[in-house]
């Protein structure tokens, strides 16, 4: 894990872009809603490179990226490995 | 661990009244993250339209007024005439600038006034309910053209960016979209462009046309619809450098 997004959930409005560019498909629509009953995007940060594809795409400007180190990020895709990502309880 | 990416000071921190999905809050941020480069915070003023942006005045944490549907560009004029050490822009959608404002723009281009204009076109009227605007392309289904927009019938779609490059007065005109992380970020560089035009004195109106998605009345979800402008709309609306290179 060389990146790390946090979402803030509450003023997600799960339009679900963050989920479609993620280059490592670590990004899901929560099941659980949030106050203003949108489903949020919600991840674990499983294979998170903090490409920061999520947040220039994200319409409401609320993913905040960190990365070990400021240097530039190579993200690979590896094809036909196909690694659903699963949920964890985000902590605070 | 660094923090590489988070909110804009300008980008006021609050919830937006956009549709899930809407280029709109993209394009806001865009601007912001432009004026905090340049540092040009306290210098700039901007000109919110009539259209879904009516409020953009409470996201942009910049001096903004609001203005009549589609006069932005004739107040913005006088804004930059009186107050030439400012940085004035205008922030129009299609609704507002290609239709009722169109005299407007056209002549503020035709004076060649040293203004910056951020023209979001969503090819529908999405503030009043998805109606066909001037842009809508033909054979698209709007609530006002139920069976498609045709040719004989309500005429072509307006290619504001073309019309604009003909005049003489502007300097820099660019179409870009918001449809994928490489063309935000491209659009990003042209918002910029065209700010430090004004920055630089430049003679001259600049105009940058965006391709943004309108999921509720495109009938389409986030994602699709971000590829319908793709697939579609560039088909229509060519994205490039239409005139004066960065």
């Amino acid at each position: 894990m060389a990146g790390k997004i946090v979402i803030n959930s509450e003023r997600c409005k799960g339009c679900g872009l963050c989920v479609v560019v993620c280059p490592r498909k670590t990004i899901v629509i929560s099941g659980i809603s949030n106050k203003n009953g949108y489903f949020p995007a919600q991840t674990d940060n499983g294979d998170c490179t903090g490409c920061a594809a999520c947040a220039v795409v994200c319409p409401e400007a609320i993913i905040e990226v960190l990365r070990e180190g400021s240097g530039r990020v190579i993200v690979a895709i590896e094809p036909g490995k196909e690694k659903k990502p699963t949920l964890t309880k985000e902590k605070a | 661990m660094k923090t590489v990416f988070e909110r804009t000071p300008t980008l006021k921190d609050c919830p937006t009244h956009y549709c899930p999905g809407c280029g709109h809050g993209i394009a806001h941020r865009l601007i912001a993250e432009t004026i905090d480069e340049l540092g040009i915070r306290g210098r700039t003023i901007g000109i919110a339209p009539v259209g879904c942006a009516v409020l953009a005045y409470d996201y942009l944490d910049v001096d903004m007024i609001e203005v009549a549907h589609g006069r932005a560009p004739a107040v913005a004029t006088g804004m930059k005439r009186t107050n030439p050490d400012k940085i004035i822009f205008s922030y129009q959608g299609d609704g507002d600038l290609a239709s009722i404002g169109a005299g407007e723009i056209l002549h503020a281009g035709h004076r060649g006034e040293q203004i910056t204009v951020i023209f979001i076109n969503n090819a529908v009227f999405g503030m009043t309910g998805g109606q066909m605007a001037p842009t809508t392309m033909l054979e698209q289904v709007t609530a006002t053209t139920p069976k498609g927009r045709t040719a004989a019938g309500e005429g072509y779609p307006l290619q504001v960016a073309e019309l604009l490059v003909t005049l003489p007065g502007t300097i820099y005109v660019e179409r870009c979209a918001l449809s994928s992380v490489a063309q935000v970020r491209n659009t990003k560089k042209a918002i910029k462009h065209a700010f430090e035009l004004q920055l630089s004195g430049a003679q001259g109106l600049s105009l940058v046309e965006v391709l943004s998605p309108c999921p509720t009345y495109w009938r389409l979800s986030p994602a699709k619809a971000m590829e319908w402008i793709e697939s579609h709309m560039t088909k229509v609306f060519p994205l490039g450098q239409l005139k004066g290179g960065r």
